[in-house]
């Protein structure tokens, strides 16, 4: 190396670079400055392989140390479950008759509920858990299968009318294009509406009493056995307008639930039944 | 080749400041002494609050979420008083920064005042200036690495204690230092002392005066808080001026002693004129003093003094009354502000409501159709207990006197909420079929919250959404 060129104004080594005539000054870097420069490399490559972190053909290199983000939250998981094992076998254990709402395992059922619900119910439920078109709202008091947290929790484990749980609710309602005429579909349809005030001795009386009653009862207030609708409220899974009951008793309905037990572990399942009875319309 | 050096990085001049004595040293002796007395103590005065409630006079209680300070309780959201303070804090420094210069960085600045004591320190194991200046440029000896590492000691022992002083304001104090003992203290208490105890002892140590010059964003923003009337230390150069020998009958005052160059902690000649790394500390004050009293001059050759006055000085007249230079619009400006900030937190401190309630209408869905068609909307009530005892309160509404009013898991229309807690609670209101309110869009709707014990109340007013049909 040649030597150091002294800068002549300033008095000061230069760096031997020129640009056009304009020369660079050696300002070195403060010693501490370089040092904690020198030992951050040395500890970024030292991290590197500690920590999971060069990109190789499948995956990134592990790392000495074993860590993982996914592990680190699995080990989350784990703690937390830990955390709650006593909440859970308390909850396995309630009796889901007598629930206190005002104990803290009720709090933490509903909490635990309320995650499960977002996640797996209120895809059909909705968010709020005011249902829609033939998915019912659970925020109301009318039930089709009963509104006890029993039978609620009970409705969640088995479903409704599917073809996996063979304690599934289940019900069928004909279709009853093949055993009316169309006229006296509309006749029932036009009745229905009227209830519970409704004239028994008119054709459209008669006719709901010999084809209807017997699930929905003499007075069309509904059968919870099975999981028949009660004709004589306010509420309407499917519309209560004209057009709507005709079409339902032409070709019936047939809702299905998939039997939650299979898929939710039991203390999910009493959980999301304990959220969804605490929501306003548990009876 | 001029003289001059180019450096980007010229090394650190040591500073050896002199001791000195005098009224500005002793007003700084008592400052650090109720400032250190303060921050240390200060967490162990004991507060009782009754039963569930911590004892500490003044404590964060982050886990909790609660600020206590002798009588007073802050909640989260109550947080604006913080940012009151410190908007006050703020304003009371350029308030004072206005009158007399860097008086905050001269006397109270926690950086002064640990700084002040490391340079006590100093001087009682190395001895006064020339002392330390001798081992300064001595070589390594045992007497030298002796006398370095008592003093280091002692600087790490009182960077201990500030950082041991810190965490005390989190956590009850009593417990909390057993805890460190034994060695069962949370692990966040250990690395805030370790940290605290490392910026003290290299803050006030090594660094000194770098940080107030390089460091503290504060003396590059007080040029704009001060102006010609500021109070601030300065040489009367017409007095001192030509510098010579105290025989010397043509000199000025000045004898070019430097001992305001030897006592400056900052490292600076005052008689340059003024500069930004001068704290004002008044050191030089004291110092110069001393030495007009020695030769039977007059004090104040440097002295607080504004700059407005240089001229009148010069030409002989009196300078301006003090109560002139403190009285400006500037000051009784950041005064005013100050004040009203003050009274607002303190009318908004007594004005805070006993019992606390928000109330948020449920959205999801918006109303509930019942299965005989009344309709039902559900809110959120957020009932706060600011009390040591568990309350009950009583909820009801007012709007439509059909209204039938229920309380999640609850048969009656009260609740208890446990002390110093938050209940959330679900609440429904129901309108008949039928009724206005049901058929409405929307109805005005008022909660009431009373507390059964006492009757004091609270109200939100909402909003019922009906069928709109
Ligand atoms: S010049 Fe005087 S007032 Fe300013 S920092 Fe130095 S000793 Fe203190
Ligand atoms: S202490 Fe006073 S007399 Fe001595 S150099 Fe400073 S200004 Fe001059």
């Amino acid at each position: 190396m040649a030597e150091p060129r002294i800068d002549e104004l300033t008095g000061r080594e230069t760096m031997g670079h020129d640009f056009d005539g304009i020369e660079e000054l050696n300002n070195p870097m403060p010693r501490w400055w370089l040092i904690s420069f020198y030992l951050l490399i040395i500890w970024g490559i030292g991290y590197t392989i500690a920590y999971p972190a060069w990109p190789m053909i499948s995956g990134a290199s592990k790392g000495l140390l074993g860590y993982s983000t996914r592990g680190e939250v699995a080990a989350d998981i784990t703690a937390h479950e830990a955390a709650n094992a006593e909440l859970v076998t308390a909850l396995l254990a309630q009796d889901m008759g007598e629930f206190d709402p005002q104990s803290d395992l009720h709090r933490y059922a509903a909490a635990r509920g309320g995650a499960v619900f977002r996640a797996q119910c209120s895809q059909c439920h909705g968010a709020g858990a005011a249902g829609g078109e033939g998915y019912p709202n659970l925020l109301d008091n009318d039930w089709l299968w009963g509104g006890s947290l029993k039978d609620v929790a009970y409705s969640i484990r088995h479903g409704i009318r599917n073809q996996t749980d063979d304690d599934a609710r289940y019900s069928e309602m004909p279709a009853f294009k093949d055993i009316l005429e169309a006229e006296q579909i509309a006749a029932i349809a036009a009745f229905i509406p009227t209830l519970p005030q409704a004239d028994w001795e008119s054709e459209a009386g008669v006719l709901f009493t010999d084809n209807c009653a017997s699930c929905h009862g003499d007075q069309g207030t509904g059968d919870r056995e099975l999981g028949a609708p009660n004709l004589a409220d306010a509420l309407w899974l499917y519309g209560g307008d004209q057009e709507t009951l005709v079409e339902t008793i032409t070709y019936s309905r047939f809702g299905v639930m998939p039997a939650w037990g299979q898929r939710l572990s039991e203390e999910d399942v009493r959980a999301v039944a304990t959220y969804v009875h605490a929501l306003g319309g548990g009876e | 080749m001029p003289e001059s050096s180019t450096s980007l990085y010229a090394a650190r001049e040591p500073i050896f400041p002199r001791r000195v004595s005098g009224r500005f040293r002793n007003l700084k002796w008592v400052i650090m002494v109720v400032t250190l007395g303060i921050y240390y103590l200060t967490p162990w005065i004991r507060w009782d609050r009754g039963p569930n409630l911590p004892d500490q006079a003044v404590l964060v209680d982050l886990a909790g979420r609660r600020f206590y300070f002798f009588w007073i309780e802050i909640w989260p959201h109550e947080f604006y008083f913080v940012a009151g303070l410190l908007i006050m804090a703020g304003l009371g420094l350029f308030l004072f920064t206005s009158a007399l210069g860097r008086v905050w960085c001269g006397y109270t600045c926690p950086q002064t005042v640990w700084t002040d004591l490391f340079i006590l320190v100093e001087r009682w194991i190395e001895g006064d200036r020339n002392a330390r200046v001798k081992l300064h440029h001595a070589g390594w000896s045992v007497r030298k690495a002796r006398l370095r590492l008592t003093k280091w000691i002692v600087w790490a022992l009182i960077g201990l204690g500030t950082g041991g002083a810190w965490v005390f304001y989190f956590a009850d104090a009593p417990t909390l230092f057993r805890d460190l003992i034994n060695l069962e203290a949370a692990p966040v208490a250990y690395a805030t002392i370790a940290i605290l105890t490392a910026t003290t002892f290299v803050f006030g140590g090594f660094m000194r005066e770098q940080v107030c010059i390089y460091m503290c964003p504060w003396p590059r923003i007080q040029g704009a808080m001060m102006d010609n009337d500021t109070l601030t230390v300065g040489y009367r150069d017409w007095r001192g001026e030509p510098r010579g020998k105290a025989r010397d009958a043509n000199a000025g005052d000045c004898v070019d002693c430097m001992a305001c160059v030897n006592v400056c902690p900052m490292g600076i000649d005052i008689r340059d004129g003024q500069q930004m790394e001068c704290i004002t500390c008044a050191l030089c004050i004291d110092a110069c003093d001393d030495v007009m009293d020695k030769l039977g001059r007059d004090r104040g050759l440097i002295d607080y003094l504004a700059l407005s006055d240089a001229p009148r000085e010069e030409a002989g007249e009196k300078p301006k009354p003090i109560w002139h230079h403190v009285l400006r619009r500037r000051t009784v400006l950041y005064t005013a502000i100050w004040s009203l900030v003050g009274f607002a937190m303190v009318y908004a401190l007594f004005m805070r409501p006993e019992i606390e309630m928000t109330v948020a209408p449920v959205r999801n869905p918006t109303f509930v159709t019942l299965s005989d068609g009344s309709i039902r909307n559900a809110y959120e009530l957020r009932l706060r207990n600011k009390h040591g005892a568990e309350r009950m309160f009583g909820i009801h509404v007012n709007g439509d006197a059909m209204w039938v009013l229920g309380l999640e898991g609850s048969p009656y229309s009260a609740v208890p909420v446990a002390a110093n807690e938050t209940l959330k609670l679900r609440v429904y209101v129901t309108a008949p079929v039928g009724s206005e309110s049901a058929q409405a869009a929307e109805t005005p709707l008022r909660f009431w919250v009373d507390d059964l014990a006492n009757g004091e109340r609270a109200y939100k007013n909402t909003i019922f959404n009906g069928s709109g049909s």
